[in-house]
């Protein structure tokens, strides 16, 4: 998590206390200059993640059509614009923001777009049928979302005022699909709502509010969530009625097991509620606290629910023939694994595997498709941006300013990592398959949109930390 | 708060590490295993579109793939498809792939380990991957002397060349043509593989090394005698009652020699002059007096119960055990459930031919890379040595001796000295008899060992015998050899 900027250097020297602070024309200089410095470099990887995505459909192109047409224009050029008016965006909105998130963001958005788009050239769909099309159209929205957000939250802080909003809006849109006519289910999840002209996840969007809620809220009751309570076999307890907020949570996960059927969901708004409860309170009784909590409902859930103890047996015999035939069993993890292994280290190269052959190659098996035509070395990349851009994230947490602030930073990042590990995890075995998306890969609307607004969140976290001088060094 | 940020930071690292190392499972180290599952269709369309390496017999293709214009870009074609559909087997788009096509799969797609270089170069450079060429041991003259010598005849025919294990013909009949399977139409391939497997006589299998395998009958006296010179317990002068007729112990069943008297003259019967007139009643005793643990042991050290693979792999052949006295003696002369594919009873003379030394029997010949570099080279193994010089030269003699002086006759070439031995085994009490020949030639320096086998009697009932019918067959195969 280092960098060479000349930023680091100077929020460096406001810790470090042994080495003189910059002079009064010194600092000017320098707040003068470095912004423009970091935005350039933004520049630069940006003009590079759109050369990549421009190169990916212009290889898709030649591998799946043996020739190149007007359809990169639409693709890579589309994707560069809003790229470039992003940036602009931040040039004067945000100028101090962190240089890498918005690239690799690009990069992945781009990677998946491509991807889509080799898919549709399998499947022969045009025009608003073909999924490529929708994606740009979805990115476009959701790019001008996050730019709304850039221009509308100028103060992040102004986002824990509106902690029992986001708690209430959080709640409504999990809970929305679990209503009679609005509610959706596709494959097997009712976690879609049917709004007539299209369909929409509204619990993406929910870990956004959840997460701002989470951060007020833990600010504030921090100190009475770290009172240490009893003692029970060496690990120090919470106290009693500590114990609300935990299982309200706990609750909420168990009901989207259960009525929305999907655990990757449950598991997601779980696991970012531990982390933060974690980081807020340096309890780890509340993390183990917890955990046994979900497990143990997950466990209960895995003999009742038909359909968890399905996934469960998907997952631990995958190629047993008659998991691989039942319906809701294990053909497509079989299928995409195929697709995997078919690539090998190195990949079929793009537009020249099969990708299509695994159901739903274009969203919950994109990573499949990605594998099969990248390759390992593919895969590692993409994985690399990941843990880059999450790693970005917690950076925030590190220097923050605010403890609001850091926790959301935090919180924002570990879902994209706990969203890509749940979804990564599931196509290669290490967990059971869920219905989660992988962030600004895969096909769909809700999810393009809520990880945008993420990043204009990050985006404008980490212009704070760098346009603000600490005032408080702890710990 | 940032010592928890670094466990969290920790914490998440390690779930990343856990997808690296998930990825890396599937993608390098389980990946032979995911592309050789039979539900991964992935492997048969990629070795679809690409240039499939050609299958070569003597430097000429007998399966190569050429150019079409159609979503899999190339069609694989069969130019003599009859006289080489049991070799190669099929490949088809949806109802799998066999014989060659199959064994060697991954070398004809390009996606073999050993070819990851070229991959690699073909990668950088663009082109298209290539598959290598897969040359066979098949001598084209025998093949074809062997197919038309058994005519419509229903059996199976293969030539091994002792020395080195190398298959020199490989025939089964009836025979089928791949080119009706390896067509993109999926509706008509469907159709003609239905039609395949519906018609009563198996075309698609390969009989030399699989199918419901046969009852060598007398051909296993060779394996009996071998088994009885070998292990020092019998000589070939050592005698036995000679009845004309054998109830067998604990049974009501009566066994008779073929010619239906006694085996020759005398109250007694040697080993030797038992083999040459093939009687089954002195084998009995012999195989009774030799004992089920030595036979059976014997028959494994020449390859039964061994899943052979040359490479496609063969059906074992079995000898069964935990016999009572009857059906070790029913066994000694290749009834009760002795069961034995062609390759095996080829194998057994092969052995005898070789000086004892059995050879790993194979169709390979080598791999050759589309730059003409060798990617492998087939190089004659040992498979076991069952039986020692003396014993081999021992049998070399009296089988020799059965066909010059014994039932073997029709086998007899003019100035070569032929070593055989003829079978005619029985299916039950009316179905037709199952009709052998398995042999080698020349006995003093032995360039061909052959199994030949008739079903149905070669229409002849009960009333053919291996001698009139698989003898024949035998001889044009061994002159084909002998001619080169």
């Amino acid at each position: 998590m280092s960098s060479t900027s000349p930023a680091d250097a100077r929020a460096g020297a406001v810790v470090d206390l042994g080495t003189p602070a910059p002079t009064f024309t010194e600092a000017i200089t320098i707040r003068l200059r470095t912004p423009a410095k970091l935005r350039n470099l933004e520049l630069v990887l940006l003009l590079f993640a759109i050369g990549i995505t421009g190169a990916a459909v212009a290889l898709v192109q030649l591998g799946a059509l043996g020739e190149l047409d007007a359809t990169i224009i639409g693709y890579g050029a589309g994707l560069g614009m809003l790229a470039l008016g992003m940036h602009v965006v931040l040039r004067i909105t945000a100028p101090d923001a962190d240089p890498f998130i918005l690239p690799i963001t690009v990069t992945l958005n781009g990677l998946g777009v491509a991807m889509i788009y080799r898919l549709d050239l399998a499947d022969g769909t045009a025009g608003w049928e073909s999924f490529g099309i929708r994606q740009m159209v979805w990115t476009a929205i959701a790019m001008a979302i996050a730019i709304a957000v850039l221009l509308i939250v100028r103060n992040h802080r102004v986002l824990a005022r509106y902690r029992y909003l986001a708690m209430l809006v959080g709640i409504v849109l999990l809970l929305l699909p679990m209503l009679p006519g609005v509610g959706q289910t596709i494959n097997g999840a009712r976690l879609w709502v049917d709004l007539g002209f299209f369909s929409f996840q509204p619990g993406e969007i929910a870990k956004i509010a959840l997460a701002v809620f989470f951060a007020g809220y833990l600010v504030t009751a921090r100190e009475s969530l770290s009172i240490v309570g009893r003692t029970v076999l060496g690990m120090r307890l919470p106290r009693g009625k500590d114990l609300g907020p935990i299982l309200i949570v706990w609750l909420a996960a168990m009901a989207v097991l259960v009525f929305q059927r999907d655990l990757g969901t449950s598991l997601l708004y779980f696991g970012l509620f531990l982390v933060m409860i974690y980081v807020a309170t340096g309890r780890l009784s509340w993390v183990l606290l917890g955990l046994s909590l979900f497990i143990g409902g997950a466990l209960v859930a895995s003999q009742v629910l038909g359909y968890v103890n399905g996934r469960f047996g998907a997952w631990l015999n995958a190629f047993d023939q008659a998991n691989y035939e039942a319906i809701g069993g294990s053909y497509q993890l079989v299928q995409g694994m195929f697709g995997l292994a078919n690539g090998g280290l190195i990949g079929t190269g793009l537009g020249q595997g099969r990708p299509d052959i695994v159901p739903l190659a274009e969203s919950d098996f994109i990573v499949a498709s990605l594998g099969e035509e990248l390759g390992l070395v593919g895969l590692f990349a993409i994985l690399g941006l990941y843990l880059l851009l999450v790693a970005r994230g917690f950076r925030i947490g590190f220097n923050g300013t605010d403890d609001f602030g850091r926790l959301l930073a935090v919180g924002l990042a570990f879902v994209i990592a706990l969203q890509v590990f749940v979804v990564i995890g599931g196509v290669t075995r290490v967990i059971p398959l869920t219905g989660l998306t992988t962030p600004f890969l895969a096909a769909g609307g809700s999810s393009l949109v809520a990880n945008w607004i993420i990043v204009a969140l990050l985006l404008r976290l980490s212009d704070t930390v760098r346009n603000q001088p600490r005032l408080v060094v702890e710990d | 708060m940032n010592k928890e940020l670094r466990r969290i930071s920790v914490a998440t690292l390690a779930m990343f590490l856990a997808l690296f190392v998930s990825t890396s499972v599937i993608q390098v180290f389980a990946v032979d295993d995911l592309r050789a599952d039979p539900r991964n269709v992935r492997t048969l369309y990629a070795s679809y579109s690409a240039e499939r390496g050609p299958i070569l017999v003597d430097g000429r293709p007998i399966a190569e793939s050429v150019a079409v214009d159609s979503v899999f870009e190339f069609l694989r074609v069969y130019p003599e498809p009859a006289l080489y559909a049991p070799v190669t087997g099929y490949f088809t788009l949806n109802q799998g792939t066999t014989g060659v096509e199959g064994a060697f799969n991954d070398f004809l797609t390009g996606t073999a380990n050993e070819q990851f270089l070229d991959q690699l170069g073909a990668l950088v450079t663009g082109q298209r991957p290539r598959g290598a060429a897969v040359a066979l041991t098949i001598d084209p003259v025998v093949q074809q002397a062997a197919f038309e010598a058994m005519g419509d005849l229903k059996g199976a025919v293969i030539a091994i060349e002792p020395s080195t294990g190398r298959i020199l013909a490989m025939v089964s009949t009836p025979s089928f043509d791949p080119n009706r399977l390896s067509a993109h139409d999926t509706v008509s391939v469907l159709e003609a593989y239905d039609q395949l497997i519906a018609d009563p006589d198996d075309p698609l299998i390969n009989r030399t090394i699989s199918g419901d395998l046969y009852f060598p009958g007398s051909t296993f006296k060779t394996l009996v005698a071998a088994a009885a010179f070998d292990s020092g317990a019998f000589a070939p002068t050592d005698a036995f009652p000679n009845p004309a007729s054998l109830q067998l112990p604990l049974s009501t069943a009566i066994v008779r020699n073929s010619s239906g008297g006694t085996c020759g003259s005398g109250a007694t019967v040697t080993i030797e002059t038992a083999l040459r007139l093939s009687c089954n009643i002195p084998f009995a005793e012999l195989g009774l007096a030799l004992g089920e643990e030595t036979i059976a042991d014997y028959a494994e050290r020449f390859g039964f119960g061994s899943a052979i693979e040359v490479p496609m792999t063969a059906t074992p052949s079995t000898f069964p055990r935990g016999l009572d006295d009857a059906q070790v003696m029913l066994s000694s002369f290749g009834q009760y459930e002795v069961r034995v594919t062609p390759l095996q009873m080829a194998m057994v003379m092969a052995a005898i031919a070789n000086g004892g030394n059995l050879m790993q029997p194979t169709v390979l010949d080598r791999i050759i890379a589309p730059d003409l570099s060798v990617v492998e080279q087939s190089e004659p193994t040992l498979f076991s040595q069952p039986i020692s010089r003396t014993t081999a030269e021992t049998m070399t003699r009296l089988l020799v001796d059965g066909v010059s002086n014994g039932v073997a006759s029709n086998a007899r070439i003019e100035g070569v000295a032929v070593a055989g031995k003829t079978g005619t085994a029985e299916n039950g009490s009316v179905a037709p008899y199952t009709l052998w020949f398995t042999g080698f030639a020349p006995a003093d320096n032995p360039q061909v060992a052959v199994a030949v086998v008739v079903e149905d009697g070669g229409g002849r009932g009960q009333s053919g015998s291996g001698n009139q019918i698989a003898a024949p067959i035998a001889k044009r195969v061994l002159e084909a050899v002998l001619s080169r």
